[in-house]
């Protein structure tokens, strides 16, 4: 990061961090978040909010766990609903962080410095919410631990053939390494706070997590060394997570679940989903903590690009689809696709095609992606349309396959909604608390985006 | 409560009544049987009061008074239903014995091996000859009797479900007396006042009113008390009754005989209106063997000709369909009859349209064609004169002697059931009746509407009124007394089958609740308490018996299940009319009742089996619907889940819409039997009652009814969406159907577009070198639609019931399903039925997919499933292309009633919930019988092995066997061209295979 030689500040384009900044106003500006702005009435009251519905979730949890997986709308034979659209959804939204983390980092995209830290978080919440699912919508989940592979006298092991084995390799792995990522990241800014915080307590925890770091030439070669590394790890993770989620469907031999097309379109459709994630908690927080100067526009901007080019992929998988289910000459194919557009659920479909494919298309226009209102409203647009695309593929190819005699209708119950917006609960919780304790901006990358920080370089160049 | 010791504990042998017996005795006793009764009698002598006093007394009392046992059975029962009836019985005391385990362990009772005991289940007086597995002495499944002519192996739904009665925990449990336990003591006191005056004028106000009754015993038991109170009267009411056939009957030939048919000797059979092929038509399990035995088109194949009005299995498996209204039945019955019998070209009253005419007329050419080896059969609800016309053609066809036999009536008391109930209400209301006795039967609840039963019963006009009947239902309500009635496996009696031989109904288990029979109601009028039922029945057979060696004449028809030589022969009849004129038909809206297919006329509300049974054609459960054909529908412009009120004569009634396909323009159909107010935890308030609409001068059907709207939506809970069932999508059909005529030129029709198995990436498993390799073949052609392999497969592998609620979710948990589809024209369309079980496949989707390897591959071929193993992801069901998992999504199974826990078959796992489930070709069964074969150091022969669907099946569609066995009948079956793969195009490679369905149509009229 060290080594960028460019600094776009001159550019026509926003700055990636607004002038008049130095070392300690970023410093300052950032920890002073943590430690000294007191606690305002907004905040408890929206923690109230969310903590509450964090509540719901254990409460829904709760009682599924005494009941049964009955509780919920899934039947024979949608056997999956709502819970492994959540999971596919949280675990999309993820990949934002990880994208940003991770392979920005290695393409040299400093501006990504401004975002990567709570994107990470995002990551991590969105993984940790996804993660419920798996667990929570199997039959018996207090036997969930067989999907291990553990030594055990029966010598019995998972089915390694089953893409849900793949999965829960797949995210616990991404869940691993982005906490490690993100750990690892926090360090240096860990010691800021720790150096600037003034109650004892607060410092002893600071310092116990800050794990010894002050700041020495050594430090930062050991630690950009590992940032790299970790990087490197985290990159194929982007890619590989959503494809082996979408293998859960694509392995399968359900019409509308048996496509080949599904890895490329899931991981576009997670990126997608994570960037309207990044916007959608983006654009508040600038304005409440007052962060406009280090998420300027240029990141909106960028990341409403992003989104933008995403969405044109995921739009051409839906092109595919609808295109191989007449090509293919499989009535099976196209009955799908027939009963997507004039099926019970057509409403659905219609609704997944305006806000993935017609509403996103605003963003062409620099009017709306510059304008944090229209990329709000957007991104909560696509944060729902691609919601949808997981009830469409998972509930509308499952409720009418091969035989007639057997479709059948899903009719989520309150316990689903309870769940799902549980975990939204349990995510903004996080973030809630998240916001208050760490540096939501990395500070010392955040450094790195200053001339200060370059005039090694300047002066090489000047030689 | 001394006398609820009684000696009806079980299948007793022993002839006569012995105080005591002892080891020398049993010896003798042993001693004296040979051949086939040996094992019989062994372990029905255990289970004899006699031998369980006899082991008792070689201990001190003390030693086991802790636990009042009358028997081994009783303690086995007691033991498992401690919880429950802890709290029933705490009213009554129970008689104090000991008991002790066994000195010397009976011989073949053996933990874990049923036994099998014939009895028979008896519906509307028609006896179904059974077998009924016992394990330690509780009978957990009901199968048919292989080598009784009614059953032939075969069982219909009612009499496989009827095991779960006997476990219905909501049976009245008590004796009890304006609400109030008492004991059976005080019951006969009560009785023997009323009873001893009534004796002075003689029994002039006695009436006893029961259901249809073709015991030989409890008809001579009432007889002989009629004949000595000639005053006192018999009434017979049932609301599905046949009173249109036997007063038909009474018009053509004078007397009251009983029509049977042979249809396996007939070619061409027409039905006019008669629902033949399913359960509740009397021998319908025989005449289903007869039928499916005609139905293969490599052979004679018949042909089946339905006009019918509301649509039925029957309808739907017919060559060729005639909807018609059923008051226009009547017409086309005459004009049919005329170009049969007279050829004058009158066609009655009223011309039937002339497409009908036509429709006739190849009919009737078809039928003179095959003169002598013709049916024609009229349904129970069409009017007397049209059975008058069915004979008339059946003897102008000369079919009588070959295929359609007279006989003497089954019932004992044929009386018309409406006039029965009539002339017993007005000598109710007109206080002539002191004391009666309703043995059996539900007035209160399904009499007819304008007699209002239930009113009469209620006022004080009567002094002294008794029921018997199983549950404290509508009328047990009503009266002072109710005595909770032995279930048929629990109590002895006798009945006759539909061609009147006679079986002994043996008990299996002693009374759960202290139930008493008919039999033992009626000693007390007799005058002769204390005599069991097992007295009598042997009594009466005693009497019958012409031959020195009763007690071998006694265990023979135990053993077999039937009374040799009860066999009623055919009989000769005159014809006195040979034509009557349809009544006329009436414009309007007609409405039409029938039984409902599940839960028949109500009875059987309570069982959940049968409530959750999916009916034939609706795929509903747990309710009735108002059924309307779609031209109806469209005129009316109602649509499925619309509630209408019906009103009839003054009378109102609401339901839900169902619209079938292949009902009749301008008619209603509603069904019977739902709407029960007490029935007990599953029938209660399930469905509405449409009684109230019924009278007996209109019993079947009428005109005049009125359909208003309600504005109100109402959700059926149908197993099949009923969009599903008319529009096919895929490839191939699912159910491969062609003609006669085309099948011949091209016997390999269904399997076009099949993936040749050599079509793999992968390498096929290699069987051959296993003694094994299990595989199904279900003939489509065969199969009539009966349900009955639903019910067996229930039976046999423990399935839970889930309630209305859970079928409404598609969460129903059947192993085996019957699909139903349509094809053609709405208002007249083929009907397919399509029995799916798990196809056990070879490249099983669902293997694939599961992370724990729940579901494996078997060597013999098998998709098992460990339940242990399962997490629960559903994964497997959906990627099954059959869609025959059925997922626990709650506690589904119920874990709490202990009068369930001694039902269940004691081979198959209870699943708990989130666990997967799904037809394991009954692989208990493959165990039981592998264990069998290695013992005696050979192989299981074809034959030996039959699964719970295909053991039950009365049409003998469903073959299964060792693939591995070149000679085995399903490899035979799956040889035929025919035979094809459902969804064969996906590559699973099922090893449940079926056999196209080939129509008869008959080529006049295909034109």
């Amino acid at each position: 990061m060290a080594t960028n030689t460019q600094i776009p500040v001159a550019d026509r384009r926003a700055p990636v961090i607004e002038p008049g900044h130095s070392f300690s106003t970023i410093g300052e500006k950032i920890s002073n978040i943590v430690l000294k702005r007191p606690i305002s009435l907004g905040w408890v009251f929206g923690f109230f909010v969310v903590f509450s519905l964090m509540n719901v979730l254990l409460l829904a949890l709760g009682y599924l766990f005494l009941k049964g997986t009955g509780i919920w709308g899934i039947t024979i034979p949608i056997g999956w609903g709502f819970a492994i659209i959540n999971f596919v959804w949280w675990i999309g939204i993820g990949h934002a962080g990880t994208l940003i983390s991770a392979i920005l980092c290695l393409l040299r995209q400093s501006w990504r410095n401004s975002i990567n830290r709570f994107a990470e978080a995002m990551t991590l919440f969105a993984v940790a919410c996804a993660g419920i699912f798996p667990l929570a919508h199997t039959g018996r989940p207090w036997l969930a631990y067989w999907m291990f592979p553990y030594p055990n006298t029966m010598g019995y092991w998972p089915q390694f053939r089953s893409p849900l084995i793949w999965d829960v390799f797949a995210v616990s792995t991404y869940f691993t390494i982005s906490l490690v990522f993100w750990f690892v990241g926090l360090i240096p800014d860990l010691a800021t706070l720790r150096d600037r915080a003034e109650h004892p307590l607060t410092r002893g925890i600071y310092g116990i997590l800050a794990m010894g770091w002050r700041g020495s030439a050594r430090h930062w070669h050991r630690y950009e060394t590992a940032y790299l590394l970790l990087a490197g790890l985290a990159t194929p993770l982007v890619l590989s997570v959503h494809t082996v989620v979408s293998f859960d469907f694509a392995v399968s031999i359900v019409p509308g679940w048996h496509t080949t097309i599904f890895p490329p379109y899931f991981v576009a459709g997670a990126i997608y989903s994570g960037f309207a994630m990044v916007l959608c908690l983006a654009i508040p927080i600038r304005a409440i903590y007052g962060l406009e100067d280090f998420i300027t526009m240029r990141h909106l901007e960028n990341s409403g690009k992003v989104m933008l080019a995403t969405g044109l992929i995921v739009g051409y998988g839906y092109g595919i689809e609808a295109f191989m289910g007449w090509y293919s000459g499989n009535t099976f194919d196209a009955f799908l696709l027939w009963n997507r557009l004039h099926g019970p659920y057509s409403a659905w479909y219609l609704g997944l095609i305006a806000s993935n494919i017609v509403i996103p298309q605003l963003l062409w226009m620099k009017k709306f992606r510059t304008s944090t209102f229209w990329l709000w409203m957007i991104s909560l647009v696509v944060l729902a349309g691609m919601w949808l695309e997981r009830f469409i593929i998972i509930v509308v190819s499952l409720h009418r396959d091969f035989l007639n005699s057997s479709w059948g209708m899903y009719y989520p119950t309150k316990w689903d909604f309870m769940t799902f917006f549980g975990t939204i609960g349990m995510f903004l919780t996080a973030m809630w608390l998240f916001v208050r304790i760490l540096p939501m901006v990395s500070i010392s990358e955040l450094r790195t985006l200053l001339p200060e920080a370059h005039v090694h370089e300047a002066a090489e160049v000047e030689k | 409560m001394e006398e609820q010791k009684t000696k009806q504990g079980g299948p007793d042998v022993c002839p006569g009544k012995r105080d005591q017996l002892d080891l020398a005795a049993v010896k003798a006793e042993l001693d004296q049987t040979t051949g086939p009764e040996y094992w019989r009698s062994l372990e029905e002598l255990a289970g004899s009061d006699e031998f369980q006093e006899m082991l008792h007394r070689e201990f001190p009392k003390g030693a086991s008074e802790w636990l009042d046992s009358f028997s081994r059975r009783g303690f086995l029962k007691t033991m498992g239903a401690s919880l429950a009836l802890a709290g029933m019985t705490g009213c009554t005391k129970m008689p104090m014995a000991e008991i002790v385990p066994y000195v010397k362990q009976p011989e073949n009772v053996i933990p874990g091996r049923p036994q099998y005991y014939a009895t028979a289940f008896t519906l509307n007086g028609y006896a179904s000859p059974i077998l009924v597995e016992s394990h330690l002495f509780r009978p957990t499944k009901i199968e048919g009797n292989p080598q009784h002519p009614a059953s032939l192996g075969g069982t219909d739904v009612y009499a496989q479900a009827s095991l779960l009665d006997l476990y219905d925990p909501d049976r009245a449990q008590n004796i009890t007396y304006m609400g109030d336990v008492r004991s059976w003591n005080a019951f006969m006191e009560a009785v023997r006042g009323p009873m001893g005056v009534q004796k002075g004028i003689a029994g002039a106000g006695v009436r006893i009113l029961t259901q249809t009754v073709s015991s030989p015993t409890l008809a001579s038991q009432i007889r002989s008390y009629l004949d000595t109170n000639p005053q006192a009267k018999w009434h017979v009411y049932e609301p599905i009754s046949r009173d249109n056939v036997n007063e038909g009957a009474k018009m053509a030939f004078g007397e009251v005989v009983e029509t049977r048919y042979d249809l396996s000797k007939a070619d061409v059979i027409v039905s006019l209106d008669a629902d033949f092929l399913y359960a509740g038509f009397p021998g319908s399990t025989r005449y289903i063997r007869d039928f499916a035995s005609r139905r293969n088109p490599d052979g004679n194949m018949n042909r089946l000709y339905v006009i019918e009005s509301t649509p039925s299995s029957t309808g739907m498996k017919a060559d060729h369909r005639w909807p018609m209204r059923a008051s226009e039945i009547g017409a086309a019955a005459y004009a049919l009859s005329d170009l049969v019998v007279l050829q004058t070209g009158a066609t009655g009253i009223h011309e039937p349209p002339p497409e009908a005419l036509k429709f006739l007329r190849d009919v009737s050419a078809d039928l003179a064609k095959h003169a002598g080896s013709s049916v024609v059969i009229a349904g129970d609800h069409q009017p007397p004169a049209v059975h008058v016309l069915a004979h008339a053609m059946n003897r102008a066809l000369g079919n009588v002697g070959r295929t359609v036999f007279y006989i003497d009536p089954v019932d004992a008391n044929p009386a018309n059931r409406n006039e029965s109930l009539h002339q017993l209400v007005e000598d109710m209301r007109g206080g002539k009746v002191d004391l009666l006795l309703i043995l059996g039967g539900n007035p209160g609840y399904d009499a007819p509407a304008e007699l209002e039963f239930a009113s009469a019963l209620k006022s004080n006009a009567v002094n002294l009124k008794v029921c018997l009947s199983t549950h404290r239902n509508e009328t047990a309500e009503l009266c002072q007394w109710h005595v909770p009635e032995a279930h048929y496996l629990e109590a002895w009696g006798d009945a006759r089958a539909y061609d009147g031989t006679a079986s002994i109904v043996q008990p299996l288990i002693e009374p759960l609740y202290g139930g008493k029979s008919a039999h033992e109601i009626i000693t007390i009028l007799a005058g002769q308490p204390g005599l069991t039922g097992h007295d009598l029945v042997q009594q009466y057979w005693q009497k019958q018996h012409t031959g020195t060696d009763f007690d071998t004449f006694w265990r023979k028809s135990l053993h077999d299940g039937w009374i040799a030589g009860t066999t009623y022969a055919p009989k000769n009849v005159t014809t006195k009319v040979a034509s009557a004129a349809p009544s006329p038909q009436a414009s309007g809206i007609e409405l039409n009742f029938r039984r409902d297919p599940s839960i028949y006329d109500g009875r059987f509300a309570n069982n959940a089996w049968l409530q959750e049974l999916p009916k034939p054609l609706t795929k509903l459960t747990w309710d009735n619907p108002v059924m309307i054909g779609p031209a109806m529908a469209e005129r009316l412009k109602l649509t499925f889940k619309d509630v209408v009120e019906l009103e009839f004569e003054g009378k109102k009634v609401k339901g839900p819409i169902w619209i079938q396909a292949g009902h009749p323009d301008n008619s209603v159909t509603v069904f019977l039997g739902y709407g029960r107010t007490r029935a007990g935890r599953a029938g209660t308030g399930a469905g509405h009652d449409v009684y109230p609409l019924r009278t007996s001068k209109n019993p079947w059907f009428a005109s005049g009814v009125k359909l208003t709207p309600t504005g109100a939506t109402y959700n059926l809970a149908s197993t099949q969406g009923y969009q599903t069932m008319e529009t096919p999508v895929g490839e191939r059909p699912l159910v491969q159907e062609r003609d006669l005529e085309e099948y011949k030129k091209e016997p390999n029709f269904a399997k076009e577009g099949e993936v040749p198995k050599e079509l793999t990436l992968y390498p096929n498993v290699d069987y051959s070198k296993e003694t094994y390799s299990w595989g199904m073949a279900i003939d489509l052609n065969s199969c009539v639609g009966c349900n009955n392999c639903i019910i067996a497969c229930q039976s046999e592998n423990n399935i839970a019931v889930v309630g209305q609620e859970q079928t409404l979710k598609g969460r129903h948990m059947h192993w085996i399903r019957v699909d139903a589809y349509y094809n053609g024209p709405r208002d007249n369309p083929k009907g397919f039925f399509q029995p799916v079980p798990c196809m056990q496949c070879e490249n099983a989707p669902c293997e694939l997919v599961c992370p724990v390897g729940a579901t494996t591959h078997s060597s013999e071929g098998l998709n098992d499933m460990v339940y242990n193993r399962c997490i629960g992801t559903r994964y497997c069901s959906n990627n099954c292309p059959y869609k025959v998992r059925r997922f626990n999504f709650l506690l589904f199974q119920d874990w709490e009633t202990p009068q369930y826990k001694l039902m269940r078959n004691p081979d198959v796992s209870i699943r708990s919930r989130g666990v997967m489930e799904k037809c394991t070709y009954c692989v208990q069964r493959i165990n039981e019988s592998r264990i069998d074969a290695e013992r005696g150091d050979t192989t299981i022969k074809d034959g030996d092995l039959q699964t719970a669907c295909q053991q039950s099946c009365p049409a003998n569609a469903i073959v299964f066997g060792n693939l591995n066995d070149p000679n085995s009948q399903v490899n035979k079956w799956k040889a035929q061209a025919r035979n094809y793969s459902l969804l064969g195009e996906l590559n699973t490679r099922p090893r449940t295979t079926y056999l196209a369905e080939v129509r008869n149509p008959n080529p006049e009229l295909k034109a």
